[in-house]
């Protein structure tokens, strides 16, 4: 009953998701007030609808109904609630119904928070934020309806189980947290088709647009972050990020998601760069869509693949041709008319800013060639290649690294006319500082490493620096410092935290794959390793062994480390978790590999120096961004508000 | 005016090749031979069974043949055991074993139970003749041609369609 | 069992995380640098998404040692690569190597970054030129 009212309800929503596209878009073309009306009502419904459709599915899995095929492919008897309810978006079907959800949540939100903007506008926003929902629902229940039953006499008696790489807290939100950044990019696209269809783009609708965007960003940041960080402790090789497609499919989005934030800031501030803007947002959620298409279609191998159907490969690139088709020709017809006046000199913060979107949008598009470069050349008839992780690693830093150094420079650009000179004393400081510091660190602290690691060690600390110039001197003349100010300047500490993290951890990680038996020890440097002992573990749905190493630095115990491997016997498949350390300034890291007789076994144990940093940098740029979209400007609620600011800017 | 024309041409022609991709995807994974249209790789096994006894390369010298690798540890090599043996039993061509890391008392037993379709086993205890013909894993089977060329490489489990779709016409091609 | 569990997982495409931890020790540094070396840079053409050191696959172990034992054989790192190639064809190579099917994979990047100049080139001259006669005001010089 419950799964066939979850159906219903998709159904439904498919209808209302329609309703809601025509009302919108077709109210706002002939400025119809009752149409206009009746889209916020379709977007509450179709929310309504979506949370039962997806409730019906938790509550299947929560109450174990294995009649319905889904449920019984991902989830078992002995699967413990919290992983029952993650369970529902741990294969395709339910991922869908997910993404679906988080587009409705966000165009609710879009509709609470749009009052005060004009209704032709938000109409057109949430008509076409309707478009791409009911071209999921389309999605789902032509191809990928997780509510399908089992045949009546085939009911399985218990569950293949959850994949036990998805038992893990941390897979149980990354799923969400990083489709919450992937559609938050829808609602920029509206925003940005909205404006095409209005004929209209100017600094007021860049400030509506900024704190939507930057919001999705941030979700973005997390999410991926999570999918390393749990990548990390989880697949037990120790690393965090592999070039995977799957991984790269969603730091695209990122990547030209940093760029429209960007962009967004001098489109608001200068009314320029316009038609860029409307690029990069429609770029931004192609890249979305297109790594939904990756993921499920079967072009690409990856880990993270779902299981591949070529059907469903179809109907997602005739959803892409629609609605990234249709954007562009949208921009081909209006962004011609995007014109603006201003001028702006090559050192000026605008310049800075275009040098950085070009940079972003070139390492998007080294990114993309990487991962579709197979693809390509298998569909072309060409030799078959791989492109792996070392093509990314050369390729990537050489053009991030120069990108840094603009970032440290042309923060201290003013707007327009630049004035780089009046700022030369910090320049220099800074990247003096920078220099010196990183001297210390590779002579000092970790000895010589790669030569794109010292580049990238000395490029973050200049960029923390430079940031911090500013603020602090505002600070010290007791001036008022915006949230927007703040925010900035916290996303790009952020940044710098992060490249510092990821320049130290790629050169001077230590790692020793070995056979150890117990009694004996491995040394890494300062600390050492000794394999203790190893015996049988039990849990709620797997059985294995765990071991006990002890780390000690310098002769002295620090630690006690116990890696598992563990065999769920219901899917049989063996896992790794990693024993895993986290000092302030390191990481020790050891996992289990293969039972070697004798008592032996081999084992991977690392030195990660900084790693954490990786993923708390990520935190950082997100709590920046989360700063700076709610800045006072952008929180007008009545349209008397919105007049005020807008009155403001305008002086 | 072209640099707004420029994206939706640049989608256009990567909607075109995704379009291939998706319509390809079947086969993902498995890639054609690096060996088409080469030489077989040259061998000298252990004939399974028959100690002191070998299978060479060049006993099939003129001859086209049918290279099945297999291993008793391998599922879906008695998926595809029945098509095997149906395939033999028409004589369309030679069919070699190709024993591939495997315990020759488990291997012999495993054909006297299910049945044995081939002319000639060879044993690849180590796997490096597989190795030199490029196996993924087993199952896979090869077609050899009578100048000793590799034609055709199947991944996978054989089925009648493929034998039909891939193999039979191949023979045929031979015997010409 | 191992083997057929392994070949069983990679070959059904399901999202297997499992790696494999290469203990091999060859005799002098150098070979083991460069054996370390290879095997990162090879594809285990079973778990795709491994490169040959890391993959549980038993095609990986069986790579890994001719690896080795080509190594100490005294063949160099080019010669364990063509002899890889030869057999598996290029897509074995986790670097794509230079040739005229990957030539435009190296180019790209380098195409998109002297257009990216060129472009900026551009840009920046035209409103540099405006800026004589852009009269507009910007309030809070360095506010984002």
């Amino acid at each position: 009953m419950i799964p066939e009212l979850g159906r219903f309800a998709l159904v439904l929503a498919l209808i209302l998701s329609g309703l809601q596209a025509v009302f919108g878009i077709v109210g706002a073309g002939r400025s119809d007030e009752r149409w206009m009306a009746a889209v916020r009502p379709a977007v509450a419904g179709q929310f309504v609808l979506v949370s039962t459709a997806i409730g019906a599915l938790i509550y299947a899995f929560v109450t174990f109904d294995f009649s319905v095929f889904y449920v019984a492919s991902n989830s078992n008897s002995a699967l413990p609630t919290f992983y029952r309810v993650a369970a529902v978006w741990g294969a395709h079907e339910g991922s869908l119904l997910l993404w679906a959800w988080i587009l409705a949540a966000w165009t609710l939100a879009v509709a609470a928070l749009s009052r005060q903007l004009p209704a032709s506008f938000a109409s057109r926003v949430m008509g076409v934020l309707g478009i791409v929902s009911f071209g999921f629902f389309l999605f789902m229940l032509c191809t990928s309806d997780p509510f399908v039953r089992v045949p009546m006499d085939r009911i399985p008696a218990d569950g293949r189980d959850l994949n036990p790489v998805l038992q893990d807290p941390a897979l149980a939100i990354h799923p969400p947290l990083l489709y919450t950044g992937y559609v938050g990019f829808a609602v920029a696209f509206a925003f940005a088709c909205a404006a095409m269809l209005e004929g209209k783009l100017d600094q007021v609708w860049a400030r509506w647009t900024r704190p939507w965007t930057t919001f999705a960003w941030c979700f973005l940041s997390v999410g991926i972050a999570l999918g390393s960080w749990w990548a990390y402790y989880e697949l037990g090789w120790g690393g965090y990020w592999f070039w995977d497609p799957v991984e790269n499919a969603s730091f695209m989005p990122w990547l030209v998601g940093t760029a429209l934030i960007h962009s967004l800031a001098v489109t608001e501030k200068r009314g320029l760069f316009k038609s860029w803007t409307l690029l990069l947002a429609i770029l931004a959620f192609s890249l979305s869509l297109l790594g939904t298409f990756l993921v499920r279609s079967g072009v690409l191998v990856s880990v993270h693949s779902f299981a591949a159907d070529p059907s469903r490969g179809m109907f997602i690139l005739g959803f892409l041709v629609v609605m990234i088709g249709g954007a562009l020709t949208l921009y081909a017809w209006r962004a011609r008319e995007l014109k603006s006046p201003a001028g702006f000199e090559g050192t000026s913060r605008d310049a800075f800013l275009l040098y950085n979107n070009i940079f972003l949008v070139i390492a998007a598009i080294v990114v993309f060639i990487g991962t579709l470069a197979p693809l390509v050349n298998d569909a072309l008839g060409m030799r078959a290649i791989s492109v792996g992780p070392k093509w990314f690693t050369i390729t990537f830093p050489v053009i991030m690294l120069p990108l840094l150094a603009l970032v440290a420079i042309g923060i201290h650009a003013a707007w327009k006319r630049g004035r780089l000179a009046d700022s030369r004393n910090r320049i220099v400081a800074g990247c003096a500082i920078a220099l010196l510091a990183g001297l210390l660190v590779v002579y000092g602290a970790y000895g010589p490493g790669k030569f794109l690691s010292v580049v990238g060690i000395v490029c973050g600390i200049w960029v923390i620096v430079s940031s911090l110039f500013d603020p602090v001197d505002r600070i010290r003349r007791k001036l008022s410092l915006s949230r927007a100010v703040i925010g900035m300047t916290i996303a790009h500490l952020g940044l710098g935290v992060g490249v510092i993290a990821i320049s130290t951890v790629e050169s001077y990680t230590v790692e020793r794959d070995v056979a150890l038996g117990p009694g004996e020890s491995l040394s890494m440097g300062r600390y050492s390793y000794r394999f203790d002992s190893i015996g049988p573990v039990d849990g709620p749905n797997y059985e294995g062994v765990r071991a006990q190493i002890t780390v000690l630095r310098d002769g002295r115990p620090v630690t006690v480390l116990h890696p598992e491997k563990r065999n769920y016997w219901v899917q049989r498949q063996t896992m790794t978790e990693a024993g895993i350390d986290s000092r302030w300034n390191t990481d020790l890291f050891v996992a289990l590999g293969e039972d070697l007789g004798a008592g032996r076994w081999s084992v991977r144990a690392q030195l990660r120096p900084l790693v954490d940093y990786v993923w708390l940098a990520a935190a950082i740029m997100a709590l920046g961004g989360a700063l700076a979209a709610t800045d006072r400007r952008y929180r007008t609620r009545s349209v008397a508000s919105e007049a005020a600011v807008t009155a403001a800017e305008a002086t | 005016m072209t640099r707004f024309v420029l994206p939706i041409v640049v989608f256009v022609a990567l909607a075109g090749v995704l379009f291939l991709g998706v319509r390809n995807s079947t086969n993902k994974g498995t890639m054609p031979s690096a060996l088409l249209g080469k030489p077989a790789p040259n061998f000298e096994l252990p004939a399974l069974g028959k100690p002191g006894e070998t299978v060479t390369l060049a006993q099939f010298a003129g001859k086209p043949f049918v290279l099945n690798v297999w291993a008793t540890w391998c599922v879906a090599c008695r998926e595809e055991h029945q098509t095997l043996l149906d395939i033999a039993s028409t004589k369309a061509v030679t069919l070699v074993g190709l024993d591939y890391k495997d315990k020759d008392p488990e291997a012999l037993e495993w054909l006297q139970q299910f049945g044995n379709p081939y002319d000639h086993v060879a044993v690849d205890a180590e796997g490096r003749t597989a190795i030199d013909f490029g196996v993924y894993g087993a199952p896979e089977t090869y077609f050899i041609d009578a100048s000793g060329r590799v034609l055709y490489r199947h991944v996978g489990e054989m089925t009648p369609e493929v034998w039909r779709r891939e193999f039979i016409p191949r023979i045929k091609g031979t015997k010409r | 069992m191992n083997l057929l569990r392994a070949a069983l997982l990679c070959l059904a495409g399901i999202a297997l995380p499992a790696f494999a931890i290469d203990t091999t020790v060859l005799p002098n540094p150098e070979l083991q640098a460069r054996y370390e070396n290879l095997t990162h840079e090879l594809r285990c053409m079973q778990c795709q998404n491994n490169n040959i050191a890391d993959s549980p696959a038993g095609l990986a172990t069986d790579l890994r040692r001719e690896v080795a034992e080509m190594l100490t054989a005294g063949k160099s790192d080019d010669e364990v690569r063509a002899y890889m190639v030869q057999r598996y064809g290029d897509v074995i190579l986790f670097n794509p190597p230079l040739n005229s099917s990957t030539v435009w994979v190296w180019a790209t990047p380098l195409v998109a970054l002297v257009g990216g100049l060129i472009v900026a080139f551009v840009i920046v001259r035209r409103r540099g030129r405006l800026v004589a006669t852009d009269d507009s005001e910007v309030r809070d010089d360095l506010a984002p």
